[in-house]
């Protein structure tokens, strides 16, 4: 799948919208567009668990919806955990059909909703859990998670001290626990999302899904940036688009050419304090993180 | 059937009668055997339920409320820290309006860590909605498993059965088992009015403004209000079919009593006695169970303690900076009485002390004594 090409996507995706216009996101919200293209590859037969999040506004205050599939609103920490018992009682229920897909956050993934996380892939519970990643707390005012990326300002870690751990490595985390398939996607390359979680619908145990998540109001972006700052993630290897089966078998969808990080931190006022300096910490993290990607995908 | 066994598998016995579809649940002492017992009833084929090992408790509520939620009937077991850690979603699982049933092991909560009888646990649970039977034996855990479901499904709110750690959960009684097809007479399949439905987009449990959110409180108020009629209703039935009822409260030889021990679990059964004794010496003093704390039975408890000059409630927990908790909400609830009686609120049995006939004599003896309790909480059996 090259970037440069040309490519009309209505061939691709179906026309069919799961999601209607009144939602309440931020304008440029990458994750409207996450639940967007999820749905059109499995919105067809599929129920929602939807914990504390952004996208708990996004769907709407009571009495509207802005999904055109059922949605159960649950705890902050229990979207793997509520989707175990949605399975199990739809398979009870003699529903070996329906797809249950759990919709978190990066901080319902990587921090709070975590030990539900690994104890559903432990077990291979049979749904697709996707992670919507904008990279901290956003619904509740930009404070930062485990997913926020080293020296990133939130309003947690500010420009005084920002933040001075890596990101977390949830895909790793989830290819420890032998998974049958972990993507990550991203919203700046639709069809290749859109492959996935059709890929995904079709295998049975527990699959998981990173999708980078990008935020207007919280990378401190112009709204009309907002794809462009999800594709230039992906062309300068901060966020790579691969695929791991069963824990072992890696493969890289996409192999940019190298670019440099600063096109993408330069977009982004939660980068704006970086120095020189700390640009290249960032770039060399990158190096070192592709240069591993690409071994495990050799073997 | 008649067969001895252990307070737990009493309860497995009544999940599995119940034809339970889904269970989520995490081991503790002294619940363990509950579970292992439903783990073999699995396994065996014997009962048709997916049983989900999940990694906490938390996790273990999480499960039924999203098993329950597609219309399966969910069940857990836990006690102790594994309810407290649950405390968040068991508010989730009433505001949703989910008819989940668990059965709680009441056990002292850390630190320091005890493992031994104390109803703090699910008594700390009280404001959370969900109903709340205090059982005496091992028959009426049982029985009380199979009608939680009928009641829970009626009203829409979930119920906790509650069994004493050890004193209940792992002693052997007698216990006669109803047959499988009474108890699908009494109690038909789960079917909810609401459910996920991947053909109805319907949304549960959304964004909820302060113009809309306190009728939907109020509804709960009102589904555990009827509960109270619901409740007997549902006991006349099962009554009809297998001969047994507990009610709401249960008065033994309150009749023109001078002094009514109030009682929760199987300290009951000890009470029983001792009000046998002083009954066949000539003292006019009775004893009233107290069987549901949710929903606080107050017109059966005004009813019964009518013209009674004082009671001795027995609480065995604390809520500290307070007291006994059966006591506070009794005096709750008589305190616009006309005629109402002294209550003398007593501390005992925490953490799985004893609470023998000795230390019951003692209370009676000193309330009877007494123009007034000296303190607002005593305690019988401190050893200070």
């Amino acid at each position: 799948m090259m970037p440069e090409e040309r490519i009309n996507m209505k061939r691709v995706l179906p026309d069919e919208e799961y999601m209607i216009s009144g939602h309440l996101a931020c304008s440029g919200c990458g994750a409207t567009l996450a639940m967007r293209y999820t749905l059109k590859a499995i919105g067809e037969r599929v129920i929602i668990v939807l914990p504390a999040s952004c996208w708990s506004m996004i769907a709407g205050v009571f009495p509207y919806s802005s999904l055109r599939v059922p949605v159960y609103h649950v705890a902050f920490e229990t979207a793997a955990s509520t989707a175990t018992g949605v399975k199990a009682g739809l398979e009870m229920k003699g529903d070996r059909t329906t797809t249950v897909l759990a919709w978190a956050g990066d901080g319902g993934t990587f921090d709070i909703g975590l030990q539900a996380l690994s104890g559903a892939a432990e077990r291979n519970e049979d749904f697709i859990y996707v992670c919507y990643d904008n990279e901290a707390y956003m619904n509740t005012g930009i404070q930062r998670s485990s997913a926020t990326p080293l020296l990133t300002w939130t309003t947690t870690t500010p420009f005084q001290q920002t933040k001075a751990e890596a990101k977390k490595d949830i895909m790793e985390i989830m290819a420890a626990h032998r998974i049958p398939y972990a993507a990550t996607a991203s919203i700046a390359f639709p069809e290749d999302l859109f492959h996935k979680m059709k890929k995904a619908k079709e295998i049975k145990g527990f699959r998981f899904v990173h999708i980078l998540s990008s935020c207007p109001t919280g990378w401190r972006v112009p709204s009309q940036l907002s794809i462009k700052v999800s594709r230039l993630a992906v062309l300068t290897r901060i966020f790579p688009l691969y695929e791991i089966e069963n824990g072992e078998r890696y493969f890289i969808n996409l192999k940019p050419e190298f670019r440099s990080v600063k096109e993408y931190l330069e977009l982004q006022g939660r980068f704006s304090h970086l120095t020189e300096e700390e640009m290249e910490v960032i770039q060399m993290n990158v190096e070192k993180n592709w240069q591993r990607l690409l071994k495990k995908a050799e073997v | 059937m008649k067969m001895v066994m252990e307070g737990s598998h009493a309860v497995s016995h009544g999940v599995l009668l119940s034809r339970v579809e889904v269970i989520a649940a995490y081991p503790i002492t002294p619940q363990t055997h509950i579970v292992e017992r439903l783990s073999e009833l699995c396994a065996s084929g014997q009962l048709k339920a997916k049983f989900l090992k999940v990694e906490s408790e938390h996790s273990a509520m999480a499960s039924c409320i999203g098993a329950s939620a597609v219309g399966a009937r969910a069940f857990t077991a836990t006690s102790s820290q594994g309810i407290a850690l649950m405390h968040e979603l068991l508010h989730w699982a009433s505001g949703a309006r989910l008819p989940i049933v668990m059965a709680n092991v009441s056990r002292a909560l850390g630190a320091p860590w005890n493992i031994w009888c104390d109803q703090i646990d699910s008594l700390s649970q009280r404001d959370t909605g969900w109903l709340q039977f205090y059982c005496e034996s091992s028959q009426e855990a049982l029985d009380t498993m199979i009608q939680a479901f009928k009641i829970s499904e009626k009203i829409s709110l979930p119920s906790m059965v509650v069994l004493d750690a050890f004193y209940l959960s792992h002693t052997f009684e007698p216990v006669d088992i109803p047959d499988q097809e009474r108890v699908d007479r009494f109690l038909p399949p789960f079917e909810p009015k609401f459910r996920l439905d991947p053909k109805d987009a319907k949304s549960f449990s959304s964004l909820t403004a302060p113009d809309t959110f306190t009728e939907m409180r109020y509804r709960i108020q009102q589904a555990m209000e009827s509960a109270k009629s619901v409740i007997l209703e549902v006991e006349r039935e099962f009554h009809k079919i297998f001969g047994r009822s507990y009610g709401l409260v249960e008065a033994y030889r309150c009749e023109e009593a001078e002094l009514v021990v109030v009682t929760s679990g199987t300290v009951t059964s000890t009470c029983r006695e001792v009000i046998d004794q002083y009954r066949h010496e000539g003292k006019r003093i009775g004893l009233l169970k107290i069987r549901t704390f949710r929903p606080f039975p107050a017109e059966a408890i005004r009813e019964n303690l009518r013209g009674v000059p004082k009671i001795a409630v027995i609480d065995r927990n604390l809520s500290f900076g307070m007291g006994g908790i059966f006591a506070e909400e009794l005096r709750s609830v008589l305190c616009n009485e006309p005629e109402r009686p002294l209550v003398f609120s007593y501390v005992a049995g925490l953490g799985g002390r004893d609470i023998t006939q000795n230390t019951l004599s003692n209370v009676i003896e000193y309330s009877l004594e007494a123009e007034q309790p000296r303190e607002d909480t005593l305690w019988p059996d401190l050893r200070i």
